[in-house]
């Protein structure tokens, strides 16, 4: 046995080939382009900017798959960090 | 009438004409009347596979474009009678044929013959619809990398879309030790990634080479465990239930490492 494995704790490469070949695929599979997500990107900073005041540099939108363990169907998961809420958003 | 089988990939070298190769004359061996046919046009290998280069005369493209009669294109294959070889062309290039005339032709052969695999060239484009044209069902050959498993879900998608709903999946050159070690994706990992029936598993063979040198497919030699799992494969095609070959095949150990010094073949 290798010992030297037995001690490490590095991810046997199989189980990092099939994350992100699960990752890629729902990529492929949705057929979605960057500038797809650039312009969902742009729209929902528009939207949102009419309630609150975000930090654009930090949001973050990216496509990944439903639930824990979900291979089926995609999801979009953004991450909008807000700076202050806009007075009449309350 | 017979059925038509595309064996497909979408990435190339995972061993598509291998796979034609084999299960056709596997197929035949079982006693069923076989053609194989090279959709590669521009780049014909079949051919070499099965050792027929040198009977070629007319091909595929002269059978579209009225120079000779299909039978005529027909080669007969060395070992086996009810077995044959439609070659394509190697001067012409894809857009010589069209899916059109290539489902005519597949239609033409499946009156002869109970099975016409399709040897499909890589790629997504004419020629892959050209291939395709014609079929009842698909093959999808893979190897454990990840770019040949994210092309193969890509022609899985291609597939379905033109409405080719039966469609099964080979493993290629799966290495059992480097699955043992986690260090390659394994048969589970694969199916559960691209949601396919599982037709074959084939384990990496050095025989492989060396039939493919000779251009006598590793399914006619007894001792190639590749050959015994495309043997596998052809009985499953029929419709048989046979069991997929036991991971750890090859003993390891001491005792093992002993035997196999002594009884090298």
């Amino acid at each position: 046995m290798d010992l030297f494995k037995f001690f490490s704790k590095e991810t046997p490469s199989k189980d990092v080939a099939k994350e992100r070949l699960k990752l890629i695929l729902i990529h492929d599979r949705a057929n979605v382009s960057p500038q797809f997500l650039e312009m969902v990107k742009g729209d929902i900073i528009r939207v949102i900017s009419d309630y609150a005041e975000i930090d654009e540099s930090g949001l973050e939108i990216k496509l990944t798959r439903a639930g824990e363990q979900g291979t089926s169907s995609p999801a979009l998961v953004a991450n909008i960090p807000i700076k202050k809420m806009k007075e009449f958003g309350r | 009438m017979g059925v038509a089988i595309v064996v497909t990939s979408g990435k190339g070298g995972v061993g598509k004409t291998t796979t034609t190769a084999n299960i056709g004359t596997a197929l035949a061996m079982l006693g069923n009347k076989v053609v194989v046919v090279d959709a590669d046009t521009g780049l014909r290998n079949l051919d070499l596979h099965l050792g027929l280069e040198n009977r070629i005369v007319y091909n595929l493209v002269d059978v579209v474009e009225g120079v000779c009669r299909l039978k005529q294109a027909l080669i007969k294959d060395k070992r086996y009678d009810n077995l044959f070889l439609l070659p394509t062309a190697q001067t012409k290039d894809k857009t010589a044929v069209t899916p059109e005339q290539m489902q005519k032709l597949i239609d033409d052969l499946k009156k002869e013959f109970d099975y016409i695999i399709i040897d499909c060239p890589a790629g997504i484009e004419h020629g892959f619809e050209n291939a395709v044209a014609g079929a009842d069902r698909a093959i999808v050959v893979t190897t454990p990398e990840v770019s040949a498993v994210r092309d193969a879900d890509r022609i899985i998608g291609k597939l379905e879309a033109k409405g080719l709903e039966d469609h099964q999946l080979i493993i290629n050159r799966i290495k059992y030790e480097m699955t043992k070690k986690g260090e390659m994706l394994n048969i589970d990992d694969m199916t559960d990634i691209l949601a396919i029936k599982l037709l074959g598993i084939i384990p990496e063979d050095e025989k492989i080479v060396i039939s493919t040198n000779r251009g006598e497919p590793a399914v006619t030699d007894e001792n190639s465990k590749a050959g015994k799992a495309y043997r596998n494969v052809a009985r499953r095609i029929m419709g048989e239930e046979v069991p997929f070959l036991e991971l750890d095949e090859e003993p390891t150990g001491l005792f093992a490492s002993i035997k196999k010094i002594f009884f090298k073949k």
